[in-house]
């Protein structure tokens, strides 16, 4: 078998492994969390009785192990359950939060990761010298900043003042693609000025620390131009590193946006997990938390195969 | 009041001068920017209601977990829900009063224990159902039901039986209500075909606007009603719910032209977005209060010499300046003011430092006492803690702090622990807010609050008619609560909103916010 097939293996039946042992931590997490699910649905308005009639029907009194094998076992067959306070089924509210979030993602996405590399290269092209000083200073500072303050700054200038973008997020389906990309310009920059810094930097650091290698210099001596060298010698050979940040960067544009989604309104996964948490739906609580571990752990199997796939060291092991 | 002034007004209100140049003349005039928008929507509203056009609303509080339920509506964007695509028997007027709904005509026995409510006629349900005195029951009947999850469920257990008789609703009681008629008017008991006893969260009623699109949480869109019974309710052609629970979303979208209005503009920028030029906010007085909230049971609260030492420590004037920011009025410690029918003021508790020292030598209570808030047990909670900590101080009382997290505050802290900072909405009558909170026997009485004589007064003034005798026993069960009770009230908020010129017809109300949230059925986009 293919040394590089075997590793890829590998780490498909590790990161399997790992999703089991996240689900059963999500599980055990949920159930210790302060708070009883009947009293947050009702909030103020709760009595005794309609407390003890939503708990029955509820089956908040069945043991934890069972309710976890029953759940385990709904999963794996495609069934993530029903909302316990609103009794919607899950698969298809999540299907929908799930694709909003993709979508505004994927929008970031295409535009910070090919301008984070772009910038890195010519950081590196211009070494200590004003553009990569200027680079480096604008994509900490905004990396600096807390993303809500930079989504109310850009909601100030670019809809408020200027009217150009719609300070409130919101897509349906009867959107067009454009629209819809208007409607998510905000958030989209807001994430990108965000991730933009980190990966930048590594991108930088990572050509760098190639360039100190000899082979380098052998292409500096056969003349070649400074950023072909950069661009055909080092960059490959530093792709490791940043196809590990610029996964990582995606995760969190998928995970970590609750912020941004409550600034711009936006219906996403964050924001409907934090609806659901703070009404102790346990099952959507539940069904979010593994997703996004399931993302998280893809995400990283991807830096992980990509890595393993372009070092030829790895790919052909003596 | 010049008439320049006046003729300019109703240029403005014709869209032949725009509101910013009118405010400019009215300025030029002499004329304070309060008093020139309340001209300009008062030209505005004479020019009456236009149909048609869409309202977009921006609200606060509302959440993907919400159910279509009428039963299990909990906050305002389920409430607004309820109140677009159904309707109760009665409603609550702007005077306090109630006007009649799915109810034409309501009356009840000599001694207030049966009551009728006649059905209109005619009404018909979204699927072309019409609307009998028999759903009205089995609607009652859900409720009121033993396995009933619903926010009503309190508010009908006086009721001993019900029946339906031709185009009649019966309600026999126990004992007494005069006010019963002011439950029906409750957001929760919104009329459905058989009471929605087949599919409860299916949202067919017989309400102004028919609910097109729904996504829990996020949007709602509705149709006008073509069908509906009252020409007169109902302006715009179609409305849009958008729920924004961010403040500062919230208010963006307004300034931006996104929503046409808002709900709940935080005090603190309530005056900044005032002077925006094209929208108007409306503070307008609630029964609605802030409080803190003493287990009057517990040790050491069920000390009276402790309890008034810290009534008398807290500086009310000072809240309504620093956490309304002026936006509400100085409370009394009890959960009734102005916006009751019946209320009778009494003397004004004042901050009092002395007082407060001697009550508290008197209580004989030694070392701190602990004070529990969240941030969402009112908005500036944690401030309004640090205020009266400051105040008690002064008067050697040592109180601490302890901040507990939003989440789980209402089913760990607030009902559970002796001394806690809270809120309380408003109720229509006194007799709702007493029964809900301070009754002996009530569910919610966080204040534990046992007193006899209170119970015996409450029960009475329910079947007693003469109004004047009632006024006095509500005055009276007002100082026992004040000089007895478990609860500081410091202040009574007021609801603030923001709506856009681009909408008119904003009005009085009693209840909730947003004109008791009617204001997009009851507004109109200007043409």
């Amino acid at each position: 078998m293919n040394p590089a097939l075997k590793l890829i293996a590998q780490r498909l039946a590790l990161g399997a492994l790992l999703l089991l042992a996240v689900s059963a931590l999500i599980f055990a997490g949920t159930q210790i969390l302060p708070g009883d699910v009947a009293q947050s649905i009702l909030g103020q308005s709760a009595t005794p009785e309609s407390l003890a009639n939503l708990r029955e029907e509820l089956g908040l009194n069945e043991p934890a192990l069972t309710r976890y094998f029953d759940w385990l076992g709904g999963i794996l067959v495609g069934d993530l359950g029903t909302a316990l306070t609103s009794g919607a089924d899950i698969s298809e509210a999540v299907g929908k939060r799930l694709s909003a979030t993709l979508f505004l993602a994927s929008v970031a996405a295409v535009i910070s990761i090919p301008l984070a590399i772009l910038l890195g290269l010519v950081a590196v092209r211009y070494k200590d010298r004003w553009p990569d000083k200027l680079i480096s200073a604008s994509t900490l500072a905004s990396i600096s900043l807390p993303e809500f303050f930079i989504g109310y700054l850009l909601i100030v200038f670019f809809a408020v003042n200027l009217g150009w973008f719609p300070s409130l997020a919101r897509i349906n389906d009867g959107m067009s693609f454009f629209a819809k990309l208007e409607a998510v310009f905000l958030p989209a920059l807001t994430l990108t000025l965000v991730v933009l810094a980190h990966m930048m930097r590594m991108t930088r650091a990572a050509i760098l620390n190639v360039m100190q290698s000899a082979y380098i210099e052998t292409a500096e001596l056969k003349g070649l131009g400074s950023f072909k060298i950069i661009a055909r010698h080092a960059f490959p050979n530093a792709i490791a590193p940043i196809i590990n940040v610029v996964m990582l960067n995606m995760a969190y544009l998928v995970v970590g946006v609750v912020v941004v989604e409550v600034i711009f309104n936006y219906p996403g996964m964050g924001q409907y997990l934090v609806d659901h948490v703070s009404k102790r739906d346990v099952p959507v609580v539940q069904a979010c938390g593994l997703i996004f571990a399931a993302i998280y752990i893809g995400l990283n199997l991807v830096a992980d195969v990509v890595s393993i796939l372009t070092n030829p060291r790895l790919r052909h092991p003596k | 009041m010049s008439d320049e002034l006046k003729y300019l007004a109703r240029m403005a209100a014709a869209g032949r001068l725009n509101r910013r140049a009118f405010m400019g003349r009215a300025g030029a005039l002499g004329v304070s920017a309060g008093l020139a928008g309340t001209m300009l929507s008062s030209a505005v509203y004479a020019q009456g209601a236009v149909k048609g056009g869409t309202i977009r609303v921006g609200i606060q509080g509302g959440s993907s977990t919400d159910s279509l339920d009428p039963a299990l509506a909990t906050n305002a964007t389920a409430a607004m829900l309820n109140k677009l695509w159904g309707e109760c028997l009665v409603e609550l007027n702007a005077d306090g009063g109630l006007d009649l709904r799915v109810a034409e005509e309501y009356s009840s026995s000599p001694n207030a224990q049966t009551w009728t409510f006649r059905i209109r006629d005619g009404i018909t349900f979204h699927n072309g159902q019409p609307l009998t005195a028999e759903d009205v029951l089995a609607t009652m009947e859900r409720h009121a039901g033993e396995d009933s999850q619903s926010g009503a469920l309190g508010l009908l257990q006086g009721i001993d039986s019900m029946r339906a008789e031709g185009r009649d609703f019966i309600i026999e009681l126990g004992s007494p209500n005069a006010d019963l008629p002011y439950l029906m008017s409750d957001y929760h008991l919104t009329i459905q075909p058989n009471g929605g006893k087949d599919d409860p969260a299916n949202p067919i009623g017989s309400g102004p606007y028919v609910l097109k699109e729904h996504e829990a949480g996020v949007r709602t869109v509705f149709e006008k009603n073509a069908d509906f019974w009252d020409a007169d309710l109902g302006n715009a052609e179609t409305i849009e719910l958008l729920v924004i629970n961010d403040d500062t979303a919230r208010v963006a979208a307004l300034q931006s032209g996104q929503v046409h209005m808002a709900n709940r503009v935080p005090p603190r920028v309530a005056s900044l977005v005032g002077r925006a030029p094209n929208l108007t906010v409306h503070s307008e007085p609630s029964a609605g209060h802030y409080v803190f909230i003493m287990h009057a049971n517990t040790a050491p609260f069920d000390n009276k010499d402790l309890r008034l030492a810290l009534k008398y420590a807290i500086n009310r004037e000072e809240m309504v300046e620093k956490i309304l920011f002026g936006n509400g009025s100085v409370g009394n410690d009890t959960p009734i003011n102005a916006a009751y029918p019946l209320f009778e003021a009494m003397e004004q508790r004042t901050y009092d430092p002395e007082k407060a020292a001697f009550h508290f030598r008197e209580s004989g209570h030694e070392g701190s006492i602990l004070l529990r808030t969240s941030d969402n047990s009112f908005p500036g909670a944690p401030d309004a803690s640090q205020l009266f900590q400051q105040s008690a101080a002064a008067a050697g009382i040592t109180l601490d702090i302890r901040r507990e997290p939003n989440d789980g505050y209402w089913s760990e802290v607030w009902n559970n622990q002796p001394f806690c900072t809270s809120y309380w909405g408003g109720r229509p009558t006194q007799d709702m807010m007493y029964s809900t909170a301070y009754l002996s026997t009530a569910d919610w009485n966080d204040t534990r609050f046992f007193n006899e004589q209170f119970d015996q007064l409450l029960v009475a003034a329910r079947g007693e008619l003469n109004q004047d005798t009632r006024r006095q026993m509500y005055a009276d069960m007002g100082t026992i609560v004040s000089e007895e009770g478990g609860l500081i009230c410091p202040m009574f908020n007021n609801y603030i909103d923001a709506t856009s010129d681009e909408v008119a017809g904003w009005g009085p109300s009693k209840g909730f916010d947003l004109m008791n949230y009617m204001a997009p059925m009851k507004m109109w986009v200007v043409g």
